[in-house]
């Protein structure tokens, strides 16, 4: 990290020029720490004050809460389930788009980063239109004694729905831009497809598959209006962020901090993951461009 | 407008990219800054713009010290290495925006840019916007657009630099012509000696900070005040032997001690055409033979290697490279006729030893 | 941007095929129905749920708390981006890190942790609070912050954060510091040379990180469900109101209002289209 600093103020070191005086600058940095302290380090704050507040013992046992633990499980199952199909999805997506020409790619590419654009509660509105009881497939379902909304496929498919650009969209700008130069001259060394794309391909974009992978899991753990759609609130069924509404509309303030700050502890751990992934772009970043002057 | 340096220097940190450097130009002379890169000169000419502040000393502009005051009361001409045009505005708002900012009457301004256009010849773009220009037309609206206010003084950064060489030629020749018309203070700054030579009255040298000479480009050439400016402008032979018995040998070639002891290092320097030849071998005391001649124009470059192997490079015109029917392979005999004893890289430079002729039979007699 | 090659390179059939296959499935199946299910309404039908006067007060809470939540994000975003992009200062790494806590953090629990902090007996609340001397000014019952249209756009506000602020720092780094210089030799001041010259270079990108977090904000749902009272006609968003149909097994008043949205979402993306094609004229 001290490397990534001293790499960052060197290249701008003699780039005194003309700026602001220390008064307007300290105002202008006052200015933003106060509105990300409002809006971004309050509500941090609060959720560990609020979950620590009647002490160690109301926390704990709000953790050891067997619906909390079930809720914990069925969070993880989500995540397991969804993050590496929408990672194969991403990779097999961002090769055929960033290797062939074929028409109707913009169109796809559009596609892909659709999710981002529609309301999740619209998601979940789809797969109730699909699989609900006046859906569809609701009556066959039914007949069939199968059940997709309101049961662990139809939170599966929301988040499904809702985590899909995430690899994609890290992977085809890189891809775009390295070209298909190396993996051409591995298949005229004679190395297979296969060979070729975990030999050469992946080990180039590997950290931009961790990026977008660390954000999908952050967001298949955390997806909240998609899932309520197609879920019942009934505890020990329902993922931690669902499990949270619940107990805070039970006026159980305590215990929905406390599953709060779990949820929390995750964006910390993917915020510093994130910082480490990019550090380290970054220098992968300068350590390209030095070799490419010499 | 005059500008004066006294000893000012320049710190970023703990590297002095400009060391006590003191000079001064007259009103309405044509400066050129050169150096190598990392040698200070940019940043010279960014303290006279206002752009850097000295860490130490005095800068005066038109005998008034400015070191405290703001670029913006400067009224000075800065044209950008890269132009530096805003991006959103087009040809004529960029050249009108110093004149907006000064409070200029619109109509005072939009007859000023209609003039500057012209000028420049720019007409027809008045609407278009930067990124839609080549980049010779970019730079000649840079240029419009520092001269716009009427500054006291322009300074150019590396104006010919991102240029291709056929156009460098023409914007060399162009700027002699517009300061000769304008009769603006001009410094700019660059990294060819070609083109300080060629286009400046006056030359200032810089090397890692410090400043190595200043004089007409004559003066530096012919009297370079030390080896570093002899080797920067234009090209220089630079040999060395150790000395015996008052004399130093190297190669075949003998040169004097001159006050070195025994034991110690003789550094001598002479510039191309100091060399002179002749195919008849006993003309000369020396003998070499003609590897490569390399053809600049109406002179050509020579090099001649001796059988020890060493190698000099020498001057001489088209004519007489045909009058003494001269080609790659011939055998030669050659004298230096004048040459300069180097002490170290920085250190100052002796006067020229004049070599009378030395007959090669002469000696042998 | 690569020029046109022959398919030297293997899996075009496997990889397009997986890709077609796969969004077909999750995504343009469940649209599709979605579309479908919407034109078996009749446009009668279809108008009398997406007209409602709930549905027209919702999404006006909607849209303006989603506009204004924008406009701060503009402000407070386009600062941010300059401080972090043009001053070095003890903690910059980890301000620049927080910034992403809105991409991270499961909004529920941000809606959760907003509503604590902004309710009235709140760190920020508890100052607009009655009885407390700012809360005084606004009358009897002070200011109510969260459970309130306050409270909506305050949480809309935290959810689309990062994009102003993550769309205008890349174009500001890689602004060319000379046409600052430039501006400054021909006598502009500081404030001058903002408005004048930088400002203009960042409005693209303002724009689209404006529309992104406008996008953002419409269909937010999770963090709403924390802080806003849910009442018709005050502070019910569009989403809830989705909800509430759904809750009352009205499935066809919710796959009216589901589609507008849709259609919405729809045109916030082509604007946002045009937007980054207008940012790429200025990039060259």
């Amino acid at each position: 990290m001290a490397g990534h600093v001293s790499h960052h103020s060197s290249s701008h070191a003699p780039a005194s020029g003309p700026t602001e005086s220390l008064a307007i600058r300290c105002l202008l940095i006052g200015l933003a720490l106060v509105f990300v302290g409002l809006f971004l380090l309050l509500p941090l704050a609060s959720v560990f004050g609020e979950a620590f507040g009647r002490g160690l013992k109301p926390y704990l046992d709000a953790l050891r809460d067997p619906r909390t633990l079930a809720s914990l499980r069925l969070t993880v199952l989500l995540a397991v389930i969804v993050v590496p199909l929408n990672t194969v999805f991403g990779v097999a997506a961002a090769w055929a788009i960033t290797r062939f020409r074929f028409p109707g790619k913009p169109l796809l590419v559009t596609l892909i980063d659709l999710p981002f654009a529609i309301s999740p509660v619209v998601v979940g509105v789809m797969l109730l239109v699909l699989f609900g009881a006046q859906g569809y497939f609701g009556p066959w379902l039914r007949e069939h004694d199968f059940r997709i909304v309101f049961a662990l496929p139809g939170m599966v498919l929301a988040t499904l729905f809702v985590t899909i650009p995430f690899v994609a969209r890290e992977l085809i700008p890189l891809m775009q831009s390295r070209g298909p130069d190396l993996e051409e001259a591995a298949l005229t060394l004679g190395a297979s497809g296969w060979q070729t794309f975990w030999h050469v391909t992946l080990p180039g974009v590997r950290w931009a598959v961790l990026y977008g992978v660390i954000l999908a899991n952050a967001r298949a753990m955390g997806e909240f209006g998609a899932v309520y759609v197609v879920s019942k609130p009934v505890p020990g069924e329902i993922p931690l962020a669902l499990w949270v509404d619940t107990l805070n509309s039970e006026h159980q303030g305590t215990a929905a901090f406390a599953v709060a700050s779990l949820l929390t502890f995750l964006a910390i751990a993917t915020l510093v993951v994130k910082a480490w992934l990019e550090s380290r772009q970054h220098r992968e970043m300068a350590r390209g461009q030095s070799s490419h002057t010499e | 407008m005059s500008i004066e340096l006294r000893s000012v220097s320049k710190r970023f940190g703990d590297v002095a990219a400009v060391d006590q450097v003191s000079f001064s130009v007259a009103d309405r002379e044509l400066v050129a800054l050169l150096g190598p890169s990392g040698g200070g000169k940019t940043t010279v000419l960014r303290m006279i713009a206002g752009l850097e502040t000295p860490s130490a000393g005095d800068l005066f502009i038109g005998g008034r010290r400015v070191n405290e005051v703001p670029v913006q009361d400067r009224n000075i001409g800065f044209v950008f290495q890269n132009y530096a045009l805003f991006p959103t505005m087009t040809v004529a708002d960029n050249i009108a925006f110093g004149l907006k900012v000064r409070k200029w009457k619109p109509a005072e301004s939009s007859a000023r840019v209609e003039e500057l256009l012209g000028v420049f010849g720019l007409e027809g773009l008045a609407r278009r916007f930067p990124h839609q220009l080549s980049g010779g037309k970019r730079q000649r609206v840079a240029i419009a657009r520092a001269l716009a206010p009427r500054p006291q003084l322009l300074l150019l950064d590396e104006p010919f630099a991102a240029v291709d060489a056929k156009i460098r030629q023409e914007l060399r020749e162009w700027l002699v012509r517009l300061h000769n018309e304008l009769h603006v203070t001009t410094l700019f700054v660059t990294h060819d000696q070609e083109e300080a030579m060629e286009v400046a009255s006056r030359i200032v040298i810089f090397s890692r900070g410090r400043l190595e000479q200043i004089g007409s480009p004559r003066e530096v050439y012919e009297q370079p005040v030390n080896e570093f400016v002899a080797r920067f402008i234009g090209v220089l032979n630079v040999l060395e032997g150790p000395v015996q018995n008052t004399e130093a040998r190297i190669g075949e070639l003998v040169f004097p001690s001159h006050g070195v002891p025994d034991g110690g290092t003789l550094r001598i320097g002479f510039r191309p055409y100091a060399v002179q030849m002749s195919r008849n071998l006993g003309e000369f005391r020396y003998i070499a033979t003609l590897r490569h001649t390399y053809f600049l124009g109406i002179l050509l470059r020579v090099e001649i290697e001796l059988d020890s192997g060493l190698v000099i490079k020498a001057r001489i015109t088209k004519e007489d490279y045909a009058r003494l029917g001269l080609a790659d392979g011939v055998r030669v005999s050659f004298q230096i006729r004048e040459y300069r004893v180097l002490s170290s890289e920085a250190g100052p430079l002796t006067p020229e030893v004049q070599v009378p002729s030395q007959p090669h039979i002469a000696e042998g007699i | 941007m690569s020029s046109p090659r022959p398919r030297v390179l293997p899996g075009f059939r496997l990889t397009l095929g997986f890709t077609v296959f796969y969004l077909s499935l999750l995504l343009l199946i469940p649209l599709g129905a979605l579309l479908l299910r919407s034109t078996q309404l009749g446009w009668a039908e279809f108008w009398h749920h997406v007209s409602s006067p709930r549905a027209l007060a919702a999404y006006r809470l909607t849209f303006t708390a989603s506009a204004i939540a924008g406009l701060i994000n503009v402000v407070g975003g386009t600062l941010l981006a300059w401080v972090l992009t043009r001053y070095r200062f003890p903690g910059r790494r980890f301000l620049d890190a927080l910034i992403d806590v809105p991409f991270a953090l499961p909004t529920a629990v941000g809606g959760l942790a907003l509503a604590s902090v902004y309710s009235p007996t709140g760190w920020m609340g508890r100052w607009f609070a009655p009885g407390s001397p700012l809360g005084d000014l606004f009358g009897p019952d002070g200011l109510k912050l969260a459970y309130s249209r306050i409270g909506v756009v305050i949480a809309l506000t935290f959810v689309s954060l990062p994009f102003v602020v993550r769309t205008v720092q890349p174009v500001l780094e890689s602004l060319d510091r000379s046409i600052e210089e430039a501006a400054a030799c021909l006598g502009a001041g500081r404030g001058r040379t903002f408005l004048t010259v930088i400002l203009p270079a960042l409005i693209p990108s303002i724009l689209t990180g404006f529309t992104l977090a406008f996008a953002r904000a419409v269909g937010e749902f999770g963090s709403i469900q924390f802080i806003s009272s849910n009442v018709p006609f005050k502070t019910q968003i569009a989403p809830q109101l989705i909800i509430e149909k759904l809750d009352a097994y009205e499935l066809e008043g919710a796959v009216a209002i589901a589609v507008f949205l849709l259609g919405v979402s729809f045109m916030i993306l082509a604007a946002i289209n045009l937007l980054e094609g207008w940012t790429r004229r200025f990039q060259s």
